[in-house]
């Protein structure tokens, strides 16, 4: 601060010094602490939302694509029916048709295994009337027609049943679109509300600083110097607001990948994952906090500019309007 | 609207004229330095400043005629995180000149009205007296053409008032227009300048 300030009086005092011209606007203040404060908490908010939304409507795509990339071919017993031989012809007459890629018979470890939560342990087969499956891969975007295959199906083994999965399909992408619409819906919402809290904020923060505004319009600053010096100062906060938000928000996802990739095939973690998919931030997720990160400095400075060019023009309207005289401090 | 502070005025503060500024307490002085500070429009009249008719000066000219204009607050208006160096060289730096190069000046200034040891001092450890003689340094330092000093000797003692009116004097000899408005007879009668006299809105001008 300052050197050489001068301890005694005495006839030979040293040259005071000039302490380091500090900003026309003060670093900081209690207001400018607590607009760091929300923005820090709105950034942090918001990257999380946009993040939860991102990781929601990813996984509500894959369910989607999950199910329809494959159809089932169901094969009910029957005394006359040689099983094996059916499972082939059907996988076999379910290749032939475009749009199919790979067909696998689901053998008769696999089925019992399928049953043992129901039917335990050391299920013999034979025994019981189980319906064999054989599950067809097909080419998503340029499926067979399932129709001509059913017929065909029909035709050459009658116990055999093909299941699309329409109806599942149908209802995973109006829940999938449903749920992304609402993801979109919290993400507008949240976002709306942080640039509204973000806006008032800053004019809050900038009105304790009205008296400085005039005391710089007075010794003849112009308005665009007085903006700018605001907007240096406010963009300072903002982008130390926003930094500290986003950051937290991606260690909160960092968190809960690490959480995730730890206690893999855990119940809880396969529950989560099943429902939110990969807790992970992609470049995407990276590319959204940096752009929260802009749109909060460009809100906060564009801000701080129209506030105190608004309150320039105001102490100019005092000039031209003699009613509003009452406004200026008794002398 | 409220009622007419000031009417029928007519007067001219010459260049390089010296003059003061009475009258009782709410006759219109602060009223009227607003008024030729630009900051304030008369209800109707006319009012030229510079050659220029205020009502008619757009917006964003006013900046640069203030630059011509020092005012002396009687509240003061120095910005309470700058220090006293930093709050008299307020005008030089908005104006985008370089620090080295007016450094020399706002110390000088500081040692002449009294302040050289508390350059470094923020406003609010400063005495009134303190305050009021930054605030006329600050109002000084740019040499304007019109130099607006409303009680400017207010809270300070005697021997310091002589001695920023000496200031005031060495400035209008310098070619600054000077208005003081004052109460003080004694700092009147110092010296031999125009008075103008307000009372109930009207001017007497005694040259």
């Amino acid at each position: 601060m300052t050197e050489g300030e001068p301890k005694a009086q005495g006839p030979r005092r040293p040259e005071m010094r000039v302490r380091p011209t500090a900003p026309i606007v003060p670093p900081s203040n209690v207001s400018g602490n607590a607009l760091m404060l929300v923005i820090a908490i709105m950034a942090f908010l918001a990257c999380l939302t946009f993040g939860a939304v991102s990781m929601v409507r990813a996984t509500a795509a894959s369910w989607q694509s999950q199910i329809s990339r494959e159809v089932t071919i169901q094969i009910k017993p029957d005394d006359a029916l040689d099983m094996e031989q059916a499972l082939k012809d059907a996988r076999d007459l379910a290749l032939t048709f475009a749009g199919t890629r790979d067909g696998t018979i689901v053998d008769r470890a696999a089925t019992a295994r399928l049953l043992e939560p129901w039917l335990g342990e050391g299920l013999n087969l034979d025994e019981l009337p189980v319906p064999r499956l054989v599950i067809v891969t097909i080419d998503e975007q340029n499926p067979p027609d399932f129709a001509a295959m059913r017929q065909a199906l029909a035709g050459k083994i009658p116990q055999a049943f093909l299941d699309d999965h329409r109806t599942w399909v149908d209802r995973l992408v109006a829940m999938a679109r449903t749920t992304a619409l609402i993801g979109t819906g919290v993400l507008v919402l949240v976002f709306s509300a942080m640039v509204l809290t973000v806006v008032f904020a800053t004019r809050g923060a900038l009105s304790g600083n009205r008296h400085i505004v005039e005391v710089l319009h007075f010794v003849g600053a112009e308005a665009g110097f007085v903006a700018s010096e605001f907007q240096k100062h406010f963009l300072k906060i903002s982008l130390k607001g926003s930094f500290a938000g986003g950051f937290l928000a991606a260690l909160c996802f960092a968190v809960a990948g690490f959480w995730q990739g730890r206690s893999i095939a855990t119940p809880e973690s396969d529950q989560a994952t099943a429902l939110f998919g990969t807790f992970s931030m992609g470049l995407t997720g990276y590319l959204g906090i940096a752009a929260t990160m802009v749109v909060i400095a460009l809100l906060t400075t564009l801000t701080a500019r129209f506030t105190v060019m608004r309150t320039i023009y105001e102490i100019d309207l005092i000039r031209s309007d003699p009613s509003r005289t009452d406004q200026l401090p008794d002398s | 609207m409220g009622p007419e502070i000031l009417r029928d005025l007519t007067f001219d503060i010459p260049h390089r004229s010296f003059q003061f500024l009475t009258g009782p307490s709410g006759a219109g002085k602060t009223t009227l330095l607003r008024l030729l500070f630009l900051s304030l429009q008369p209800t109707r009249g006319i009012i030229r400043t510079f050659d220029r008719e205020i009502s008619a000066i757009p917006r964003d000219e006013l900046p640069m005629l203030r630059r011509r204009i020092g005012i002396v607050f009687q509240d003061f208006r120095l910005l309470d995180h700058l220090t006293t160096y930093e709050n008299v060289a307020l005008p030089l730096r908005v104006r985008g000149k370089d620090e080295a190069s007016y450094r020399a000046d706002v110390l000088e200034l500081l040692k002449w009205v009294g302040l050289g040891e508390r350059i470094n001092v923020l406003p609010p450890v400063l005495s009134g007296g303190e305050k009021q003689r930054a605030a006329i340094a600050r109002a000084l330092i740019d040499r304007p053409e019109l130099l607006l000093a409303d009680e400017p000797t207010g809270n300070v003692d005697p021997p310091m008032a002589r001695r920023l009116l000496s200031l005031f004097l060495e400035l209008n000899r310098l070619g600054t227009a000077v208005v003081i408005a004052t109460h003080d007879l004694s700092l009147m009668d110092q010296v031999e300048a125009r008075r103008m006299i307000l009372s109930d809105g009207r001017l007497d001008i005694y040259d």
